[in-house]
């Protein structure tokens, strides 16, 4: 399978305001490709350059060097910049501040009317939008009297209408009480799962990461690991050098085995430990 | 205690005032408003005043409501009756000093207060029965020949609903932030006016910085879901005239009419 998005060789530096202020570093020769259905978890600590990463994906911000290029696409073609963002969706850390209109249909329609779609078509796949995410039955409310975890689905909901290959989510659940995260880290899994969406989901819960795929370890502008989650997380002591925890269970692993107890070290959730317990405990 | 604030003063309902096309709404207030200030005569006036209270029964609008709106008002009536009362000119009735009361005067006092209660009353139907947005959304359609002058319509009813949707969101920070402040010792309550003012100074800063960040955020968001402007833009919600519409255009159009009728022929009072 081809790939979705691909990084060669990127670079990315903010220009200050001041003319003679050195631009500041934030991407540093980035190599990076995704293919078509992936559930990719994108971990960093906070400026680590996960963001930015997210950001050259639609072609919010371009390369200061080498090429993104989506389905085939360079971002940097400005013409082209519309079938990029059709093709890459992005959700934000901020539910509030990312939905424009004042009722939750119209809001998912948005998209699909910038777009120029017929407006019936826009009908049945606003519906459709709305039932993938479980909102259809909140369709006619504000969303100022939704909860977080819902007002996140409809952000959601206002991508996926668009039909993406890929879905980009910034920290989509920084800002959400637990109920709210789980939500929205169902519906994630189940687009990826029932329709093959590309899940690119930046985050700093490793319980969330544990759920993709790949796990991208991103620090300093860097790729530092790029693998499947078992494979990264077992690099504990790494992990904390750069500033980031493991889940729990697998640091709990981790210690049982500095303490000389024969436990698996790639135990990622509690279901998982619990087996390997079971099997140390008959052992 | 600030979100119970509601917005606009949208009456929520299924009537078939409600269920009128917007556009056919605000075309027919307008017309209101005309045959308001073509129209002298008192029979006329009656005619208008039962038209209006028919379709508050059949909107279901409650008798308070209309008070609610015509109270703030009151002041304005007020001040233009005791105008007109004292400066138009005819045969006096009454005469001190400079001051002259006349017949004229009190008739066109009169005539000028019930306009513009008539008025009020006529356009408040509009706001009571339309939600904003759909309002909104007449709006756009309604100007949309403007754009031939380059009058940015688009532009303007894209702020209306961002304006719209922010409001409770908005609402909310700031309840937020006064509680903040209020934890931190500020007094908002006490003291003159003008100290009162001064308290509300480190509730609107915050409250601003964060409007931007607001601002910059749902426009990367914009920008991400395709926003390039009305150009080339498609509505999810058509608006069409049915014969709802047609029904209470010609319906209206008859108690127009006569109104006008009545006014041309039954003798002139004022």
């Amino acid at each position: 399978m081809s790939d979705l998005i691909e990084f060669q060789h990127v670079s990315f530096s903010y220009h200050q305001s001041e003319e003679d202020a050195e631009p500041i570093p934030v991407l540093h020769e980035v190599n990076l490709s995704i293919k078509k259905g992936e559930f990719v978890a994108v971990l960093g600590h906070n400026g680590s350059g996960k963001s930015t990463l997210a950001k050259h994906i639609n072609a919010i911000l371009q390369p200061t060097e080498g090429v993104v290029y989506v389905d085939h696409i360079d971002t940097r073609d400005d013409e082209l910049v519309f079938d990029i963002r059709q093709h890459v969706g992005m959700v934000f850390q901020n539910p509030d501040n990312q939905i424009v209109a004042t009722i939750v249909e119209e809001d998912v329609a948005f998209a699909l009317e910038n777009l120029g779609v017929p407006p019936k078509e826009i009908r049945r796949r606003v519906d459709d939008a709305l039932k993938d995410v479980g909102m259809f039955a909140y369709r006619e409310h504000a969303p100022h009297q939704l909860s977080g975890g819902q007002k996140q689905r409809v952000a959601i909901a206002g991508i996926i209408a668009m039909n993406p290959d890929c879905i980009v989510l910034d920290e989509p659940t920084a800002m959400l009480d637990p109920k709210g995260r789980r939500e929205v880290l169902n519906t994630i899994e189940r687009l990826n799962k029932e329709y093959q969406t590309t899940v690119i989901l930046i985050t700093h819960f490793m319980d969330e990461a544990v759920r993709a795929d790949r796990v991208v370890v991103v620090d300093e502008g860097r790729v530092l690991m790029d693998d499947v989650p078992k494979a990264v997380f077992v690099q504990v002591e790494r992990l904390k050098e750069i500033g980031l925890d493991v889940p729990q269970v697998t640091e709990l692993a981790y210690e049982l085995r500095k303490a000389g107890v024969a436990f698996a070290p790639d135990v990622l959730t509690v279901e998982e430990f619990t087996e390997e317990f079971k099997r140390i405990m008959e052992a | 205690m600030l979100s119970d604030i509601t917005i606009g003063q949208f009456f929520p309902g299924k009537s078939i005032v409600h269920r009128l096309d917007p556009r056919a709404k605000i075309l027919l207030v307008i017309a209101f408003i005309i045959l308001l200030f073509v129209v002298r005569n008192p029979v006329s006036f009656v005619l208008i005043g039962i038209f209006l209270a028919v379709i508050y029964i059949v909107a279901k609008i409650p008798a308070r409501a209309i008070w609610r709106g015509v109270k703030p008002i009151l002041p304005l009536i007020l001040f233009t009756s005791i105008l007109n009362l004292f400066f138009v000119d005819g045969e006096p009735l009454v005469k001190w000093w400079i001051f002259k009361i006349t017949a004229e005067g009190i008739s066109v006092a009169v005539l000028m207060a019930v306009r513009i209660v008539c008025l009020i009353i006529g356009s408040l139907l509009l706001t009571y029965t339309t939600s904003p947005i759909a309002l909104t959304d007449a709006i756009e359609r309604l100007l949309k020949p403007l754009k031939v002058i380059r009058f940015p319509v688009h532009e303007m009813a894209m702020m209306m609903t961002i304006a719209l949707r922010f409001i409770p969101t908005l609402l909310e920070e700031t309840d937020k932030i006064m509680s903040a402040q209020k934890a931190r010792g500020a007094d908002l309550e006490t003291g003159s006016i003008i100290r009162r003012a001064k308290a509300l100074i480190p509730i609107l800063i915050p409250l601003f910085v964060s409007a931007f960040r607001r601002a910059e955020d749902l426009a990367l968001a914009m920008e991400c879901r395709c926003y390039r402007g009305g150009e080339g833009r498609t509505r999810m919600k058509q608006l069409h005239f049915s014969h709802l519409d047609g029904i209470s255009a010609v319906a209206t159009g008859v108690v127009f009419v006569a109104a006008v009728l009545l006014d041309v022929f039954l003798p002139k009072i004022i």
